[in-house]
């Protein structure tokens, strides 16, 4: 590689930033340190511009009307679903079921598969690392149709076990539920691996891609997923829409989970007949002004270099881990080798509610608690942490000022 | 530092929560009850030993949580022993408008006193609910058990 393809591929966080006002502004007199990125990213000026120009200029219900408005919004819909296709390169824009948000795309999953193939007895496999969202549906299979959920444990340093994980899947195993990226270690799951492993054994994998979607590129065909749930406002779209891929066959075979307009072939008083996929999973109004902001965010994504962008990230989680190294009260949780951009800690002496509201007050926004993610919690022994998650416009002098502060923390409550 | 910080996070709170007043479990316990803030995910549970007088003889209790949480429990341990469960029940009114920040009607000079280390609470709204738990614990223990919840 020559010097300047070096210099046109390098990833410029200083000038990312100004795409993001929020980040110019203050908080108690301090400048804002955004590190709550896991929870929810901010978003680009390019995100909030799509979905203010349509809304102002082409907004109107989809597939519906004849009028000129309604068919510009179609369209725009339907090249959003054509956006996140090629985001996650799926095979066809029919695979993509716009939801709102990786929650309703799990749940969707769950009533739509999973419940009526189901009997009481089968298992569900997932990982003790799961997100309450990737858990909670299955806990519904549980309670209601006699499900057994078999947990698949990570080591110490936050890794998942792949001869473990396979070990759990048998002749009852109907779906093994894994994350992509772990909201709290950080860790990223082979993903290719393990559904080579479930696939072996006649089992489909759904995966939690809130997390993976962000940090890793996502390509569902080379990694034979049969399900991967993304969400939009932590890729720096808005609050209010996600997506489902789920491969061709599995939803010509799913029944709808919701039903109401825009979902149906023909109603009448004695039947009803359903659309094709994807619409058949998308009853009622969709977040409309949302997909073009989705589709705006990921085109944003796109517009770096992404390897460089986590090139950058990974930077700035080996920074902050060799920064907290100095604290010898400071125990990080999750440790595996090439782990995302997420750093989980436990302080000792120090509750992550007192911890996170004094560096709240140095102008830092960092999660404190359970995470939605407590079987992971009790692995650990800790019943919450503290959590700094990076994004592409976070910064080294960001990581200086969340040192400095845990120092501060010390002495304050040490 | 911060002066609301200093005020939350004043050397009698950290002491509170360090060496916790009352702390442990209550053997022979006339009312328990268990609390839960289902966001941070703390614990607690209050042991309440009630007498015939209506007097309660005895508290303590146990759990995880914030230096907030376990102070807020601590100084109440300390504060109700003794008194009615009436008395107990106004104490805890005064205290919950001292932590909202809105006006406190019905306290004696005495007991505003020593709940005002807890008054810096009232800056960190999202922090009542810490403050809070031990109390609505109580209070459910008293009227007969069950879960209490802050969120």
């Amino acid at each position: 590689m020559t010097a300047q393809t070096k210099f046109r591929t390098a990833f410029n966080p200083a000038a990312a930033r100004k795409d993001f006002q929020i980040l110019s502004r203050s908080v108690y007199g301090k400048p804002l340190v955004y590190l709550d990125n896991a929870a929810s990213a901010q978003k680009p000026r390019q995100v909030l511009d799509a979905m203010d120009d349509f809304a102002v200029s082409e907004y109107a219900n989809v597939h519906r009307g004849v009028h000129y408005l309604s068919a510009t919004a179609t369209e725009r819909y339907e090249a959003a679903r054509e956006t996140v296709r090629k985001f996650l390169n799926a095979e066809s824009s029919g695979e993509i079921v716009f939801t709102k948000g990786g929650t309703e795309a799990i749940n969707l999953v769950a009533y739509s598969y999973a419940m009526p193939r189901i009997e009481a007895g089968d298992e569900i496999v997932l990982t003790v690392m799961e997100h309450h969202s990737n858990i909670v549906p299955w806990h519904f299979l549980r309670e209601r149709q006699g499900a057994v959920l078999r947990w698949v444990d990570v080591r110490d340093d936050g890794s998942l076990d792949l001869d473990s994980l396979a070990s759990m899947i048998g002749p009852k195993t109907k779906l093994v539920a894994v994350t992509h990226i772990s909201n709290v270690l950080g860790t990223v799951n082979p993903i290719k691996e393990i559904v080579a492993r479930a696939h072996a054994k006649g089992v489909p994998v759904l995966v939690d891609g809130c997390q993976g979607a962000v940090h890793e590129t996502v390509d569902v065909r080379d990694q034979d997923v049969d399900f991967y749930a993304v969400t939009a406002h932590k890729l720096y779209g808005p609050t209010g829409i996600g997506a489902l891929y789920a491969k061709k066959a599995h939803l010509k075979a799913m029944r709808p989970f919701n039903g109401g307009g825009e979902m149906i072939n023909e109603v009448t008083r004695d039947m009803v007949t359903y659309a094709d996929p994807p619409a058949r999973f998308e009853a009622g109004t969709p977040p409309i002004i949302e997909s073009v902001g989705l589709a705006a965010a990921l085109d944003y994504v796109n517009s770096f270099d992404r390897a460089a962008v986590k090139a950058h990230e990974h930077d700035l989680l080996a920074y902050a881990r060799e920064g907290v190294r100095q604290f010898n009260w400071l125990r990080v949780i999750g440790d595996a080798p090439g782990k995302a951009a997420i750093l989980s800690f436990e302080a000792e002496g120090m509750h992550a509610h007192d911890l996170a509201t004094i560096l709240d007050r140095e102008g830092l926004a960092v999660r404190a608690g359970h995470h939605c993610a407590q079987p992971l919690m009790e692995r650990f022994g800790v019943a919450s942490t503290t959590r700094a998650s990076f994004a592409l416009y976070n910064t080294r002098a960001e990581v200086d000022v969340m040192i400095e502060a845990l120092a501060k923390a010390r002495k304050i409550l040490g | 530092m911060d002066q609301s910080l200093r005020e939350l996070y004043q050397e009698v709170i950290l002491d509170h929560s360090r060496h916790p007043r009352h702390f442990g479990k209550l053997e022979h316990a006339t009312n328990t009850a268990q609390g839960y803030n289902p966001l941070c995910g703390d614990r607690v549970t209050v042991y309440l030993i009630v007498g015939n007088d209506d007097r309660i003889a005895d508290i303590k209790f146990e759990g995880k949580g914030c230096a907030i949480s376990q102070a807020s429990a601590s100084l109440m341990t300390d504060m109700i022993v003794g008194r009615t469960v009436a008395e107990a029940e106004k104490l805890m009114g005064g205290f919950l408008e001292l932590v909202k920040g809105e006006n406190v009607v019905d306290l004696n000079d005495d007991d505003r006193e020593r709940l005002d280390v807890m008054a810096g609470v009232s800056a960190f709204p999202m922090r009542v609910k810490c403050a809070t738990l031990a109390w609505h614990t109580m209070k459910s223990a008293l009227e007969g058990g069950g879960t209490a919840k802050t969120e």
